[in-house]
């Protein structure tokens, strides 16, 4: 009994997105919840009552609500439905997907909301990443989101001023892409004569991360409507199709004090799984769009080189080659991705949708030109977690 | 052919009033060894648990993702675990989807609550309000419930001394079991002289704060002789979610526990709830709800559970055996011990207060004020 022996095929049906920003004060939580939840019942030709359940994911202590869901029951249109909650840091997105995915699949429902959404604004966002910690051993050494591991790694490796200037490229590129996305939280409209002074006076934050390089602090939602093959074919002329995923966990203590396992991380542990099984050979290739869960871009750069199980520098050249335009070979998170745009328990269910829509051919602005069919989605959260989805045009795999 | 999962293996620790000498990951860890001697199951990638489903609360840990502190003791390291955050029941609803779904063939349910370790429950409930209208108003789940046993007793003719009786009841059954809470056994008097914390709600009508871990494994029909000769198949799994205002709600009732029950009972093809079952596991986190819940779930005539009641139904009909949630498992989890009763009894390990020949049981459980959200398991053996 392996993975590919999945019951039925599940659709992506309806995408809604709020506009992202660092203060929704216009809306409450269930408001800004509501937004999503209309738009991708719009999107989908879909009311609540074609709906059969809802799957709801955030972290609580981000806004200090206890059990969310059933205030939220206001925006997301649980009432009368079948109701999950599923979270999982800031993975919590792309577990939302995999619940959807299972709970659609598994025959006992046909059509599934799930909504993810994250109010930054009214609670302490580092306070909360920070209490994830162990009281005793880690909390007063974690220091919120903020880490220059992967700065030091990739400086180590590859010297000082080649790794900032990938980092600044990578950072340039993205910003460049939320300047296509009418939902993107923060677009500045950088550009390539701007890389020296960005490098020399950006703010540094813990060490070579410097703040233009870190993720941002969002309000937002993203909802998504899975169903079952049968209906998705009626309700859409365009479903795309889950086709897999993967989620891998990595537990900080073990990882530094023990040899169970080689020193790998999650992202190509997950990422040789999820090929092998699915027998693609080579993902530079395979896959059309990534929509990577990068919270800052000297990650982004740095975990590449993981999901797409490159060797050497392949990743920094990349990078340097600029393959990660919206236009160029391998086109990596043409939303803009999580730097601009971070509402955590949303981020990762938005790299599903975002990938979604460019197999679709409607992003818009930031589509893709050219044929889209194979999408690659990851999310991040926890002490190194990854969550990677799969997502086909065709069911012909 | 009706779709099924199997459950291969359960393991507890005792509850307690407060586990002040270990830590939550220590509880995780007792219940994970059991199910790993128990079963012999491993981690391997092909033939092993690959996904591990939690259940536990941020707010009641005080731990931003609260999954991050057991993954190891579940044995998520370089495997995946997926948290769900309401009553334990949908956990088990939700490792039941992962297997149909083909996407998984065995997974794990790990569930902690340490309720002890808060210093106050009405708080992290209080919490569970909106910041606007309702929280500010103190609204906690003893006061939502408090609301809830006014509406119901009304409608009902249920009196405080059926409450009463239903307490001194939880306690009795629940001394036959070894794992449950040990509380002082009570009279009926003792009951109705327990000072109302929230009329008409009795200190003795409330669940106690109680700290507890849990595990289960589960895995296809077709792979379950290989973990255990003694198998219980979950055959229906419903749930379904209320609306949020109190005030929106008559909550003199349940129709979400209505719903969430014939959802459960087509899926396992439940005929006659009144009959099918031969062990009913209710989530009474307060002493009106045992009767509420029942007549809801379809246990009992709408209307009927006083008469119920004093016609000895819940004898009769071997409601709560394990002691209810009533005699004290954490919130979170209740809907978990219900169902880990259940499978005891269909196993034939219940012990002392084994029923003989039961084959078919029903567990409960129910998230937030007042029971927003139900979800009704069949199991069959």
């Amino acid at each position: 009994m392996g993975y590919k022996k999945r019951n039925r095929h599940v659709g992506i049906v309806g995408i809604g997105e709020t506009k992202f920003s660092s203060h929704r004060e216009d809306v409450n939580q269930p408001e800004m919840i509501h937004e999503a939840v209309r738009g991708a019942l719009d999107d989908a030709g879909l009311t609540m009552d074609d709906i059969d359940c809802v799957v709801h994911g955030n972290m609580e202590l981000f806004e200090m609500v206890h059990q969310p869901d059933m205030w939220h029951t206001l925006g997301t249109g649980a009432y009368g439905k079948s109701a999950f909650r599923v979270t999982t840091g800031g993975t919590t997105g792309g577990t939302l997907v995999c619940g959807a995915d299972n709970l659609v699949a598994s025959g006992m429902y046909d059509v599934v909301l799930a909504v993810g959404f994250e109010k930054l604004q009214e609670g302490h966002t580092t306070g909360g990443i920070t209490n994830m910690a162990d009281p005793l051993w880690a909390r007063r050494l974690q220091s919120g989101a903020l880490t220059a591991q992967a700065a030091v790694k990739l400086i180590a490796e590859f010297g000082e001023a080649r790794a900032r200037r990938a980092a600044m490229t990578y950072r340039i590129i993205m910003d460049m892409h939320a300047c296509k996305n009418p939902n993107a939280h923060r677009a500045f409209h950088l550009d390539w004569d701007q890389m020296e002074d960005l490098m020399a006076t950006s703010p540094p934050l813990i060490g070579d991360l410097r703040l233009i390089h870190m993720c941002s602090q969002s309000d937002g939602a993203c909802a998504i409507i899975f169903a079952s093959e049968k209906k998705a074919r009626e309700i859409s002329g365009k479903p795309v199709w889950v086709r897999d995923h993967i989620t891998v966990h990595r537990e900080e203590t073990l990882n530094l004090h023990n040899n169970y396992y080689p020193i790998e991380t999650t992202h190509s542990f997950a990422a040789k799984q999820l090929y092998g099984r699915n027998g693609i050979d080579n993902p530079l290739e395979y896959f059309d769009v990534f929509e990577m869960y990068d919270p800052s871009a000297w990650w982004g750069v740095d975990w590449l080189r993981d999901f797409f199980l490159l060797e050497g520098d392949e990743h920094i050249k990349m990078v340097e080659n600029r393959d990660i335009m919206i236009d160029g070979k391998m086109p990596i998170n043409p939303s803009g991705g999580v730097i601009a745009t971070n509402p955590i328990g949303a981020t990762a269910i938005i790299r599903v949708a975002e990938a979604a829509k460019q197999i679709r051919g409607d992003a818009g602005d930031h589509q893709i030109p050219g044929n889209v069919e194979h999408g690659l989605a990851s999310s991040f959260g926890g002490t190194m977690w990854t969550v990677l989805t799969m997502l086909e045009k065709e069911t012909n795999w | 052919m009706k779709q099924r999962v199997a459950v291969c293996a359960v393991a507890q620790i005792k509850n307690e009033p407060d586990i002040w000498y270990q830590r939550f990951q220590g509880m995780v860890l007792e219940c994970f060894e059991s199910i790993v001697e128990q079963t012999g199951v491993t981690f391997d990638m092909e033939k092993g648990i690959r996904n591990v489903v939690t259940c536990s609360d941020d707010v009641f840990d005080a731990r931003t993702i609260s999954d991050n502190a057991v993954t190891d003791v579940v044995g998520a390291h370089f495997r995946g675990e997926e948290k769900v955050c309401q009553d334990g029941t949908n956990a088990l609803g939700y490792a039941m989807a992962s297997i149909l779904s083909g996407h998984d063939d065995l997974v794990l349910v790990m569930g902690h609550c340490k309720e002890s370790q808060t210093e106050s429950r009405r708080m992290c409930t209080n919490l569970a309000f909106d910041p606007f209208y309702c929280r500010p108003l103190g609204l906690d789940y003893l006061s939502a419930a408090g609301f809830q046993a006014r509406a119901y007793m009304e409608k009902s003719n249920i009196t405080d001394e059926h409450l009463a009786r239903m307490v001194r009841r939880s306690r009795e059954k629940a001394a036959l079991n070894p794992y449950a809470r040990k509380n002082e056994t009570v009279t009926e008097a003792d009951v109705l002289q327990s000072p109302l914390i929230c009329d008409p709600i009795r200190r003795l009508h409330q669940y106690p704060v109680t700290d507890w871990a849990v595990g289960m494994l589960l895995c296809t029909e077709a792979r379950a002789h290989e973990f255990t000769d003694n198998p219980v198949y979950l055959t229906g799994y419903g749930n379904c979610m209320d609306s949020y205002f109190l005030g929106e709600r008559d909550l003199s009732t349940s129709t979400v526990l209505q719903k969430a029950a014939r959802r459960a009972y087509t899926m396992a093809g439940v005929d006659d709830p009144k009959r099918f079952f031969d062990i009913i596991e209710l989530n009474d986190g307060y002493a009106h709800q045992l009767p509420m819940w029942a007549e809801n779930a379809g246990v009992v005539e709408a209307g009927e559970a006083a008469k119920w009641i004093d016609a000895g139904g819940m004898d009769d009909r071997r409601v709560n055996p394990s002691g209810g949630m009533l005699n004290g498992n954490p919130i979170m989890l209740g809907g978990l011990a219900r169902s880990l009763e259940v499978v005891l009894q269909l196993r034939g390990e219940a012990g002392e207060r084994q029923i003989e020949g039961a084959r078919k049981g029903l567990a409960h459980g129910n998230t937030g004020p007042a029971g927003q959200h139900h979800a009704v398991l069949v199991f069959e053996k």
